[in-house]
C-alpha cells in the first residue's frame, strides 16, 4: 500500500503527511514536483504549505507542475487524492474540485485547533468516521474561505459532497461553513484544516485526524 | 514588441476583505465620501508580435485570473 506525498518548493507539511501515512501502516512515497512519474503509488496526498510561494494565487502555479498532470490523470481514473490546506487550493485550481479559496473574511491568518463535523463518511478518506462525528484538528491558513457559485454550492449540498463543516464560529467566512468537499465519485477530497497534524495526542490536539489515513488504506484494501 | 495590460478583479459577488479593510481605514484617516473599495491585480506584459489575442486570453483566463472568483480584461497599449 503506497501513498505518495508531493513536495513542491514551499511545501511545509509533507513530512507530517508522510508520517500520517506511515501511522496508518501505508508506505509513504515522496513525490517531487518536477517529476511526472507517480512511482506506482495507490493514493496521493497534496500537502499544505506555500507552494511556489503562492506568489500569484494560492495553488495557481503548483497546479501546472509536471507531477500534477499525472495526479490529475490518476484522479480522473479513480485514484484517491487528498488535498490539505494549500493542497486543497491546488486541487481547486486544477479543477479536480469545484470552487476556490479566498482571503479569510477578517483578513487575519487563523491558527487554532478547530472542531469539524464529518458530514460525509462514504468518501475514500472518511469511512473510519461515524457520520456526524465531531473531530478536533489544527487549522492554520490565511486564505481558507471557501467560495463557489450558488449553483455549485447547491450541487455540493444536494449530492452530499460537503465532507467536513466547521463547528462553532466560522473561522474564515467559508460559504455554508464548508471546511472540506469531495469529487462526485468521493475519491478526491480537499479540506483546509490539517488532519495530518492530529494523529497522535503527543504532538497534536487529538488523534482524530488519523481516521482520514486509515480510511484510505481501508478503501485501497477493499478495492 | 507590445505592452499588454491584464487587469484582474474579484467578481462583484465575491467578498473582498482587502478592499473592505481599505474602505474601513479611509474614514479613520480623515477621507470621507468613499463608499466602496475593491482591490485587484494589474499585470504588465511585454510580448513580441507572435503573441496573438487568443494566446493572451488563454494566459489571462488560464493562469493570471481564476475565473471562479475573478474577472479579467486584456488591453494592448501599443
Amino acid at each position: 500500500m503506497k501513498i505518495g506525498v508531493i513536495t513542491f518548493p514551499g511545501t511545509l507539511d509533507d513530512v507530517d503527511a508522510a508520517r500520517a501515512a506511515r501511522y496508518a501502516d501505508a508506505e509513504a512515497v515522496n513525490l517531487w514536483h518536477a517529476d511526472e512519474d507517480l512511482h506506482g503509488v495507490d493514493a496521493v496526498i497534496v500537502p499544505g504549505g506555500f507552494s511556489y510561494g503562492d506568489y500569484l494565487r494560492c495553488g495557481a502555479i503548483a497546479r501546472f507542475a509536471p507531477v500534477m498532470s499525472s495526479v490529475i490523470d490518476a484522479a480522473k481514473g479513480g485514484m484517491p487524492v487528498l488535498g490539505i490546506c494549500n493542497g486543497f487550493q491546488i486541487l481547486c485550481e486544477a479543477g479536480l474540485l469545484p470552487g476556490a479559496l479566498v482571503r479569510n473574511k477578517k483578513l487575519h491568518f487563523v491558527c487554532q485547533d478547530q472542531w469539524l463535523r464529518v458530514e460525509n463518511n462514504t468518501t475514500a478518506w472518511t469511512t473510519r468516521y461515524e457520520a456526524g462525528a465531531e473531530v478536533l484538528v489544527p487549522l492554520k491558513s490565511g486564505e481558507g474561505g471557501y467560495v463557489a457559485e450558488q449553483s455549485t454550492l447547491d450541487e455540493l449540498e444536494g449530492e452530499g459532497r460537503v465532507v467536513f463543516r466547521y463547528v462553532g464560529e466560522n473561522p474564515n467566512g467559508s460559504r455554508d461553513d464548508i471546511a472540506g468537499i469531495c469529487s462526485a465519485n468521493g475519491r478526491v477530497v480537499g479540506l483546509m484544516p490539517h488532519p495530518e497534524h492530529a494523529i497522535d495526542a503527543l504532538t497534536g490536539p487529538s488523534d482524530d485526524g488519523l481516521g482520514v489515513f486509515l480510511s484510505v488504506v481501508d478503501s485501497l484494501v477493499s478495492a | 514588441m507590445a505592452r499588454v495590460v491584464v487587469d484582474v478583479m474579484p467578481k462583484p459577488e465575491i467578498l473582498d476583505p482587502q478592499g473592505q479593510a481599505v474602505a474601513g481605514a479611509l474614514p479613520r484617516l480623515g477621507f470621507t465620501g468613499v463608499t466602496s473599495v475593491r482591490q485587484g491585480k494589474h499585470f504588465e506584459l511585454e510580448v513580441d508580435d507572435s503573441v496573438d489575442d487568443e494566446t493572451l486570453a488563454k494566459i489571462a483566463e488560464g493562469f493570471l485570473a481564476n475565473p471562479v472568483i475573478e474577472e479579467w480584461t486584456v488591453r494592448r497599449l501599443s
